[in-house]
């Protein structure tokens, strides 16, 4: 079997067990498949509303899954996309509050906090992964508490006077487009998609066609091979969590100035990061195969909230089914033995 | 409120907190001490919390006094059993094992919050009547001061964690089966080729951290939050397995790592009525417990490393 046919086939294969198995949940708790799933279309793509909503649900996403990509191709894991992502939208938000610019330097200069916000709290894992070998997973998930709690406190006691949400961003560093809304009936589609769609060709761009790309890649291989070869593996590994981070800054960056002009007290993740894992390792770690995981991502998370009203099914069964998702892609060694299987019979 | 009764306030809420740490962190220890890291300590909690909620408000009104207790062994088996989902994962299929615990902690949340739905008709189940509560000890409560601060307004679950870190220690580090865990998550090669089963024993190391995080679940839910949502278990887990490194992969450690992170917990709700600590601001000892587990691992308070094979699957024949 080669190796690209494979390539394709996990994750077509982990999505659509993924959704047989919720079928079969449905069944076994006493609904109807065909209707949960009609509904969950209809959530999703139903009208140009219901569009609108996926495409902008999967802006973040898109983000998420190229910080984890990202990191992932440099044989890093990076769990702190969430946290990264909180900084990243408070910094945003904070710059799209506090200064009175015009539009065209304002907006970047938001963005740009966002994802310098994103990089330094992707800094410390990866310098503490080159310089002192700490494990970069365990770093990542302290860093994302530790940014839960350090925004939430920043914005009731720093940015705003004990209040629960900081306020609205100026209008010259919003996100937001009357063009997308009015073709959209009205959804709370952004500009962010756009730069979705470029970041996910910048981050093609780097990885597969630029010497620091190649070396990035060339650690992830094999980092003894690399550091013979005369690359820095701790420069490239510090690197690489620094633009993971703000690929990440960035996606936060797209709550913020987008889809909420403010930031708010969090009691809880967003998810957004997490799911950003799944994307990237649907996505298969590249950047077109994220743009699409993030599209069947988002569709799946707007889709849900149609699934209690159409069909009356609880809307966590979709977190059932990317759950596992995660779990047949992340199990590709059963998929490809399966398929194996499969395809020697076949030949017979 | 005088010197005493803030000592004795602080010791009983610092331990309340900490009970379901400790059990779940254990839990860890196990786990990773055979080479399986398991980030689905939290998921393992949620499942165990739900399960407990759910076996409490049903079974009340036939077990009484007991269902607390009782509820801890349907929490327990849940979280054994979802444990085992990540076993099949990581060890038999070969899955990186990160992945598959986050895996395991979407499944737990989304599992849960969907049986909720589907069991009661709304997000959050009712609060539950019988629950581990605060008590003195009998005797041992009576001895004055040290009775005061270390055996008043304490639950039971509290006791039995703290005896289980202990079993676990023993278990570990002074028996045959302890021995052949750790052989197998230090060099899982030279275990193989001692005639040690490494699936098997990575497969019950697994199960005993589900078993201990389904505890830790059950005995948050009916001690502290007393309900099911969405919002029960937030990061619970996550702090069990910065205890666990804190503590260095050690059953006792791990205790003690948890004990102070409870501290750390109870100083951030009840510092407000204590004296010197009203102008700390509570998020320095949120953050606490996780920058101090960052720097206990960058080698600032002594190096922690983790088990040798921790977290590469074992691939018989592979060098």
């Amino acid at each position: 079997m080669s190796k690209k046919w494979t390539a394709f086939a996990v994750p077509v294969v982990s999505v659509l067990l993924g959704l047989f198995a919720g079928a079969i949940i449905m069944l076994i708790s006493g609904n109807n498949p065909a209707a949960g799933y009609a509904a969950l279309w209809n959530g999703a793509f139903g009208d140009l509303f219901y569009t609108g909503e996926t495409l902008r649900q999967m802006t973040p996403y898109v983000f998420a899954g190229l910080a984890v990509a990202f990191a992932f191709r440099t044989g890093l894991f990076n769990i702190g996309v969430e946290g990264q992502l909180l900084v990243g939208w408070l910094a945003s938000v904070w710059v799209g509050v506090a200064f009175e610019l015009p539009k065209i330097i304002h907006l970047p200069l938001a963005i740009l906090a966002g994802a310098l916000a994103g990089a330094v709290w992707g800094f410390i894992p990866g310098f503490l992964k080159a310089r002192l070998r700490v494990h970069e997973v365990i770093v990542t998930i302290m860093m994302n508490y530790t940014a839960l709690h350090v925004t939430n406190h920043l914005i009731r006691n720093v940015i705003s006077d004990g209040s629960d949400a900081t306020d609205a961003i100026k209008e010259t560093a919003s996100l937001r487009s009357p063009f997308l809304e009015n073709i959209t009936d009205f959804s709370s589609l952004h500009n962010g998609i756009y730069l979705a769609a470029i970041a996910a060709l910048i981050m093609w761009l780097m990885l597969e066609k630029t010497t620091l790309g190649y070396e990035l890649r060339a650690v992830g291989y094999n980092q003894q091979a690399s550091e013979y070869a005369g690359m820095s593996v701790n420069r490239n590994i510090i690197l690489s969590m620094v633009i993971s981070g703000a690929f990440a800054g960035i996606g936060g960056a797209m709550q913020g100035l987008g889809t909420f002009g403010n930031m708010f007290i969090n009691s809880g993740f967003s998810g957004i990061g997490f799911d950003g894992i799944a994307v990237a390792l649907l996505g298969g770690n590249t950047a077109i195969g994220v743009v699409l995981a993030a599209l069947l991502f988002g569709s799946l998370k707007v889709g849900s909230l149609n699934m209690p009203l159409e069909s009356g099914i609880p809307n966590e069964l979709v977190e059932i089914v990317i759950a596992l998702i995660i779990f047949f892609v992340a199990s590709s060694y059963m998929i490809t033995w399966l398929l194996g299987r499969f395809k020697k019979k076949e030949a017979k | 409120m005088d010197t005493l009764t803030i000592i004795a306030l602080i010791v009983s809420s610092s331990l309340f907190a900490a009970t379901p740490l400790i059990f779940t962190a254990l839990g860890g220890v196990f786990s990773e001490k055979s080479g399986v890291v398991n980030i689905g300590l939290e998921g393992l909690m949620i499942i165990g919390a739900f399960t407990a909620i759910v076996f409490n408000l049903t079974f009340e009104a036939s077990f009484g006094a007991a269902t607390p207790w009782i509820a801890l062994f349907a929490a327990m088996l849940a979280g054994g059993l979802l444990s085992l989902l990540h076993a099949v994962a990581s060890i038999t299929f070969r899955a990186d094992q990160v992945v598959s615990g986050v895996a395991i902690n979407f499944l737990a949340l989304g599992l849960s919050l969907f049986l909720v739905k589907l069991l009661y008709d709304k997000g959050q189940t009712d609060m539950i009547n019988t629950r581990f509560i605060k008590k003195d000890l009998p005797l041992l409560g009576d001895i004055p001061v040290i009775g005061d601060i270390l055996f008043s307004g304490l639950a039971y679950p509290t006791f039995l964690a703290i005896a289980v870190a202990f079993l676990s220690w023993y278990v570990l580090y002074k028996t045959p089966f302890g021995l052949r865990l750790r052989a197998v998550g230090e060099h899982p090669m030279a275990a193989d080729t001692m005639g040690i089963n490494v699936a098997k024993m990575r497969y019950i190391a697994v199960f005993i951290s589900g078993l201990l995080g389904g505890l830790g679940g059950a005995v948050y839910a009916q001690s502290i939050s007393l309900d099911f949502s969405h919002a029960t278990i937030t990061g619970q887990g996550f702090m069990a397995l910065a205890a666990m490194i804190f503590g260095k992969w050690h059953p006792l450690g791990a205790m003690g790592a948890a004990i102070f992170f409870g501290f750390a917990q109870s100083l951030s709700i009840v510092g407000s009525s204590i004296p010197f600590l009203e102008t700390v601001p509570a998020v320095y000892l949120l953050i606490a417990p996780y920058v101090l587990t960052i720097l206990a691992l960058a080698g600032f308070i002594g190096r922690a490393d983790a088990p040798k094979a921790s977290g590469t699957p074992y691939v018989k024949g592979n060098r």
